[in-house]
């Protein structure tokens, strides 16, 4: 496949490679904290910084980061103070900085193509600053959602033990912020700012499905995330022989498609799991024999439900509990 | 000042919290001192629970003057002398995070940036999860875990930084009576070892033999501090002075709706009989 060595396409790969796994590792902490579609905010809040560097002859990249980062710290702000009318104070700013995009973009007599570029991505355009960039913007992002890990963690899992653990949590949440808006506007080329939450949100759903524990979600979401962006990328370069295939897209499309596999896994996993959770310890008052036509044996490889119960085991069927007791079996 | 007082792990004196401009506690006076066991009690909107948040500074105080071991609450950053278990509604996120996770955030109190986990820190967060008997689940996922033993993970989450003083914001409520005696093993332990504890209970349970002393909220106010009072005497006017043996009254009117008084009074016939 002399398709990916091409230049366009080995700059394509390396910006889908950083992108893939810096996403993810923000969009953990946020889905940790219930603000998945805080992404989504942000990058409408970016348009305006694109159209922004687009009017005055800047780089897009850079104005983006910093309205991005600017909205990011607004919307934390409020946030942080307004709980009531929070959400609805969010939407405004959505919706003010996608409006706001749109209108400089047509004041500047630019025309809506180039928005378009960032609106959906437009990863085999890049350039070689624009490659390096993405690359330094991402490793720092993943150095710090990484290294900080354990502080992150404990301030998004329980604001008030972090505070009396002496953590400074505005800090920390501000900080998550600026990492989310970065992350947005290095994933803006990759997938576009209308799909960049996705990034950042599907690979820690899909993770979820099947982990236990933080640090695992963290580390398979990015996975998950680098497969999405890299195998999309691929995926489209390759369909783009016979139609117009876009790349961003297609990596989010991708994304999702593993999400759907993993749910029914995930589902099937919590149903097996309530079921074999312990009874509650204590026995029942009465002293009560299953019924004498219970011949059958129950053991280890019965193929019953087996459920712990205090001191022993009760075999789940046909809406009985029963506890092996000498020769025959209690109801419990 | 005698270098006893130096450490004497809570002082709050003439405290008083307001929220959104309301006052909701006045004129608190409280001296918890090391290794004491002191429960705060009262009914619900008492103010107990806002107390416990004014004493770990989650809840600015209005007037008044909070040290925390003898040093002013602005000054002090020993924040790993102290544990604080909230309610359990923080025990599960958007993100499943494992037992172990969880109780090793505790740890961050003596942690510094970028480091990782030394081999203290590990057998602190072990012996926290033993002591809360959650050694077997540690691999387990939080939201996995019932009520009682999310309650009993914050606790080793607490427990975990090794504090002098511990904060517990309602941990009996909603947990089944098994948990509620493995909870009490786990305080118990603590006491042993010489831990203060501060606890929030609206009821006692098997909790009651360990308390070294009771102090009721009542309308934004202390209106009760003395020896252990049993759970039906806490909602009594008179704080069942009748088979007492203290001659400590409150000494101004009591302001509490009197909505609640006849049932609290057949409750304590009841259980004379």
């Amino acid at each position: 496949m002399e398709l990916f060595t091409l230049p366009f396409m080995e700059r394509a790969l390396l910006a889908a490679l950083f992108t893939g796994m810096a996403a993810p590792a923000v969009g953990t902490y946020l889905v940790q904290r219930r603000l998945a579609l805080m992404g989504d905010g942000i990058g409408h809040v970016a348009v305006t910084g694109v159209a922004l560097g687009l009017v005055t002859g800047t780089s897009p990249t850079w104005t983006a980061v910093v309205v991005a980062v600017l909205g990011a710290v607004l919307i934390e702000v409020i946030r942080e103070r307004g709980h009531t009318t929070g959400d609805v104070a969010l939407a405004l700013l959505f919706y003010g900085g996608l409006a706001g995009g749109v209108l400089l973009t047509g004041i500047g007599g630019k025309s809506s193509a180039v928005l378009q570029h960032y609106l959906f991505g437009a990863i085999t355009s890049l350039s070689n600053g624009d490659v390096v960039v993405t690359m330094a913007l991402a490793a720092v992002v993943i150095v710090v959602a990484l290294g900080l890990s354990p502080q992150l963690f404990a301030v998004a899992q329980d604001q008030e033990f972090a505070r009396v653990a002496g953590l400074n949590v505005r800090a920390y949440n501000l900080l998550v912020a600026v990492l989310a808006a970065v992350s947005v506007t290095v994933a803006m080329r990759t997938v576009g700012l209308l799909l960049v939450s996705a990034l950042m949100v599907v690979p820690v759903a899909t993770a979820q499905q099947l982990t236990r524990s933080f640090r695992a979600t963290l580390v398979a979401a990015m996975a998950l995330g680098t497969v999405a962006s890299v195998g999309g990328l691929s995926v489209s370069a390759v369909a783009s022989f016979h139609a117009e295939v876009a790349p961003g897209p297609t990596i989010v499309l991708l994304a999702l498609a593993g999400f759907v596999v993993t749910w029914p896994v995930g589902v099937l996993l919590r149903s097996r799991q309530r079921l074999h959770e312990p009874f509650p310890s204590g026995q029942p008052d009465r002293h009560e024999i299953a019924g004498d036509e219970h011949g059958h044996q129950h053991g280890p490889d019965c193929g019953h439900v087996a459920v712990p119960h205090d001191d022993h085991v009760d075999y789940v069927h046909d809406g009985h509990r029963h506890a092996p007791h000498g020769q025959h079996y209690d109801e419990h | 000042m005698p270098m006893t007082d130096m450490a004497t792990p809570v002082r709050l004196t003439g405290g008083a919290v307001a929220i959104g401009g309301r006052p909701i506690l006045r004129h608190i006076d409280l001296t918890v001192e090391s290794g004491e066991f002191v429960a705060l009690m009262g009914a619900n909107g008492s103010g107990k629970s806002t107390l416990v948040r004014a004493l770990t500074g989650l809840r600015p105080l209005a007037v008044g003057d909070l040290r925390l071991f003898g040093t002013p609450f602005d000054e002090f950053d020993d924040w790993h002398r102290i544990g604080f278990v909230p309610q359990r509604t923080g025990a599960t996120s958007g993100v499943p995070a494992s037992v172990w996770e969880v109780v090793a955030s505790g740890r961050l109190t003596r942690r510094r940036l970028l480091r990782p986990l030394s081999r203290a820190d590990r057998s602190a967060i072990d012996d926290a999860l033993a002591v809360v008997g959650l050694t077997d689940k540690a691999r387990d996922g939080v939201s996995q875990l019932s009520g009682g033993q999310q309650q009993r993970a914050l606790i080793a989450r607490a427990l975990a930084g090794q504090p002098d003083l511990f904060f517990l914001d309602e941990p009996t409520a909603g947990v089944d009576l098994p948990n509620q005696h493995a909870l009490a093993d786990a305080l118990r332990q603590l006491k042993e070892r010489g831990a203060t504890i501060v606890l929030v209970a609206h009821e006692l349970g098997p909790l009651a033999g360990l308390v070294d002393r009771a102090v009721v909220m009542r309308d934004g106010r202390v209106a009760y501090d003395g020896p252990p009072l049993a759970d039906h005497e806490v909602h009594q006017p008179e704080f069942g002075e009748a088979h007492s043996h203290h001659h400590h009254q409150p000494d101004h009117h009591d302001h509490t709706p009197h909505v609640g008084s006849p049932l609290d009074a057949r409750t304590r016939r009841d259980g004379g009989a």
